[in-house]
């Protein structure tokens, strides 16, 4: 009841002074407000970054060439073509924990179509590349094994290659040159956008492995392989199959280094949300500054409030108020001032990050446990700011607060 | 019974170093029901007995008793609680809480009263103020009332808790003749329904609407009597102390 009746005097003395209340919270409304802004549009990218891998597929695991070693001099990464299509096979054949295997033959070039090119690479892959990758057919059909065996030369574009070549046509059927091998156009890849890294996944032509590596490569290099765990859960076990495969397929002895790396999409995910979680958190502790310099202004406040209302304080003494009576109602104002400034702050921050991210394109996620310890938070920056001037209050002495002009 | 009783009075203050003895070995009583003017010039110490009595400071050396209870040895809060339920005081400026109406200004001491009352705040203090006269002027704030009429509100804040004693420093000091008139005609007839008063003035004037004036100087009370009668300098009223309200009545008409 009493506390009630705290709250009731403090809310009368902030109305009182609206403008000046209003400057006071100023500081804690931006520092809630740049926190809460920060802490969404970080979680939202961070959850951008992972849908966004995990439309690369979960389950996928990927195989390098690693640095090779000539003479004790190591080379960089992929600079040896130590995969090769028979380990491919190879882990087509023993590997258990695999679900599906594909290499991917890369080769760059210019690609004509009629009077129109386009600058793109074409990747030659095997059929299964499709559920690998998540890929959907927008129109047409995806190639077969037997278009593997038989080197067919025919190829599934993209959708960026699609509308620079052909614009409005519809390509199934048409004829495109890479390197002066014409290809059949047999389909259209659904759009897909853009990878985790940035690049376009949708500028890119399929064709069969064998019809890449030996028609336009050098029948040999084969950039990676890409194959998919039986689910998420069996990635780590899948890692360890490849790696043992591998290893025997390469002859290596058990002190030799494997000639080859591995990279799956939830290696990739845990960096990635752990690069935005640092940044957010980072973020998020400057923002966190400008409460602490919010809460100094309601100090700074506070203490000019009770050096203005020593006599009022003198009145409240003199008809029995107690000093802790006193510590309380400005206590409690603090406290309010800054609460009513953490929701301002918690409205402006919302505000702002669902405005950015409409502008910036990027997803917005807020959560509860932030606006909760937003919260709590600046009722904490009340207590401790609020504590110093309202000890002063308390402690002043009735007969010269009352003398006070 | 003897509402105030002080024994051997000291408070010593230090300023830059030097003792001051704003009150050098005061002992005096005041019984329930008197009303006593304390008179004196700057300095005398009759401000600082003023304090002592409303529990506002406390004694260097002594001992003050208040309706027969000890305070000279309560801390800070206790005496809080003493002033909130035992005394009420009156201020030569009034002081009454700046945009806040005369009836909040009343209810300040209710809010702070730990005792539950059962009846509430408001109704208490709507009728302190219809005892004072300002029935009518509740919903004014400060600035809207004549200085009369704050003293009145300040007087009703000092009744609403039922004191044993009014305190009233100076109450008069900011008000034209009449009003003066108006307002110790207030305290009179508060006294006439029992309430014990004290007055610190230093107008003459004032102190003879009292039914006994002390007189203090450096510090020592020098004169103590009840209407013109002279009591021994410096000492408690003896048995000569029953209030005498012939002469007060007389200064109403």
């Amino acid at each position: 009841m009493k506390w009630f009746k705290f709250v009731k005097v403090a809310l009368q003395s902030i109305l009182k002074n609206r403008m000046r209340s209003l400057l006071t919270m100023l500081g804690v409304i931006i520092g809630v407000g740049s926190v809460i802004s920060l802490m969404a549009l970080g979680q939202g990218s961070q959850a951008d970054i992972t849908t966004q891998v995990s439309s690369m597929g979960t389950n996928l695991i990927m195989v390098h060439s690693s640095s090779g070693r000539t003479g004790g001099v190591s080379h960089g990464s992929g600079s040896l073509a130590t995969i090769t299509m028979d380990d491919v096979d190879e882990l087509r054949e023993k590997a258990a924990t695999l679900a599906a295997v594909s290499p991917s033959v890369r080769v760059s070039g210019q690609v004509i179509a009629g009077n129109a090119n386009w600058n793109t690479s074409v990747e030659g892959v095997s059929p299964q590349y499709l559920s690998i990758r998540n890929y959907e057919m927008a129109s047409g059909t995806f190639f077969t094994e037997r278009d593997v065996k038989i080197r067919a030369k025919v190829a599934v574009l993209g959708q960026t290659v699609v509308d620079n070549l052909f614009g409005d046509k519809n390509p199934i059927g048409a004829r495109i040159r890479f390197r002066n091998v014409p290809f059949k156009v047999i389909g259209v890849l659904a759009e897909k956008g853009q990878s985790s890294m940035g690049n376009d996944q949708d500028d890119v032509i399929l064709t069969p492995s064998t019809t890449a590596l030996y028609r336009l490569s050098d029948g040999k290099t084969v950039r990676v392989i890409l194959a998919s765990a039986v689910s998420e859960d069996t990635v780590d076990a899948a890692k360890e199959e490849i790696t043992a495969i591998l290893r025997k397929t390469h002859k290596l002895h058990a002190n030799e280094e494997d000639d080859f790396s591995l990279r799956s999409q939830t290696e990739i995910i845990d960096m990635a949300s752990k690069v935005t979680g640092t940044l957010t958190v980072l973020l998020s502790a400057i923002a966190g500054v400008s409460l602490l310099v919010g809460g100094i202004g309601i100090m700074n406040i506070m203490l000019v409030s009770v050096t203005e209302r020593t006599r009022e304080i003198g009145i409240r003494m003199a008809v029995g108020a107690r000093g802790s009576d006193i510590l309380a109602q400005f206590l409690v104002e603090a406290i309010i001032l800054s609460l009513i400034g953490g929701l301002f702050g918690i409205i402006l921050g919302l505000g702002l990050a669902f405005g950015l991210g409409e502008v910036l394109g990027c997803s917005v996620k807020t959560d509860l446990s932030v606006i909760v310890m937003a919260v709590a938070f600046t009722a904490v920056v009340g207590v401790f700011f609020g504590f110093y001037p309202a000890r002063k209050a308390a402690s002043l002495h009735p007969i010269e607060a009352l003398r006070y002009e | 019974m003897e509402t105030i009783l002080l024994k051997d009075a000291k408070k010593i203050f230090s300023l830059g170093g030097e003792k001051v003895h704003a009150l050098d070995g005061v002992s005096l009583s005041i019984l329930s029901g008197e009303f006593v003017a304390i008179m004196g010039t700057s300095g005398s110490g009759k401000s600082t007995l003023m304090n002592i009595f409303g529990c506002l400071d406390t004694l260097t050396e002594g001992e003050y008793h208040l309706e027969g209870v000890n305070v000279s040895g309560m801390d800070k809060a206790r005496l809080a609680d003493v002033r909130n339920q035992r005394i009420g005081f009156v201020f030569q400026g009034f002081n009454l809480l700046p945009r806040t109406t005369a009836l909040e200004n009343v209810q300040l001491p209710l809010f702070y009263s730990r005792k539950r009352k059962g009846d509430n705040p408001k109704k208490r203090a709507a009728e302190a103020l219809e005892r004072v006269g300002l029935g009518n002027r509740m919903d004014h704030e400060p600035n809207q009332l004549s200085g009369g009429q704050q003293q009145r509100v300040a007087i009703a804040r000092a009744l609403v808790n039922d004191p044993a004693i009014i305190l009233a420093d100076e109450p008069t000091g900011n008000l034209d003749s009449k009003t003066t008139l108006d307002v110790l005609n207030l305290f009179r007839e508060l006294n006439l329904q029992g309430i014990t008063i004290v007055i610190v003035t230093h107008e003459p004037e004032v102190g003879q609407h009292a039914q006994r004036v002390i007189t203090m100087r450096d510090g020592r009370i020098i004169e103590d009597h009840l209407n013109g009668k002279a009591l021994h300098p410096g000492g408690r009223v003896g048995g000569a102390s029953l209030p005498n309200i012939s002469g007060p009545r007389e200064a109403i008409s």
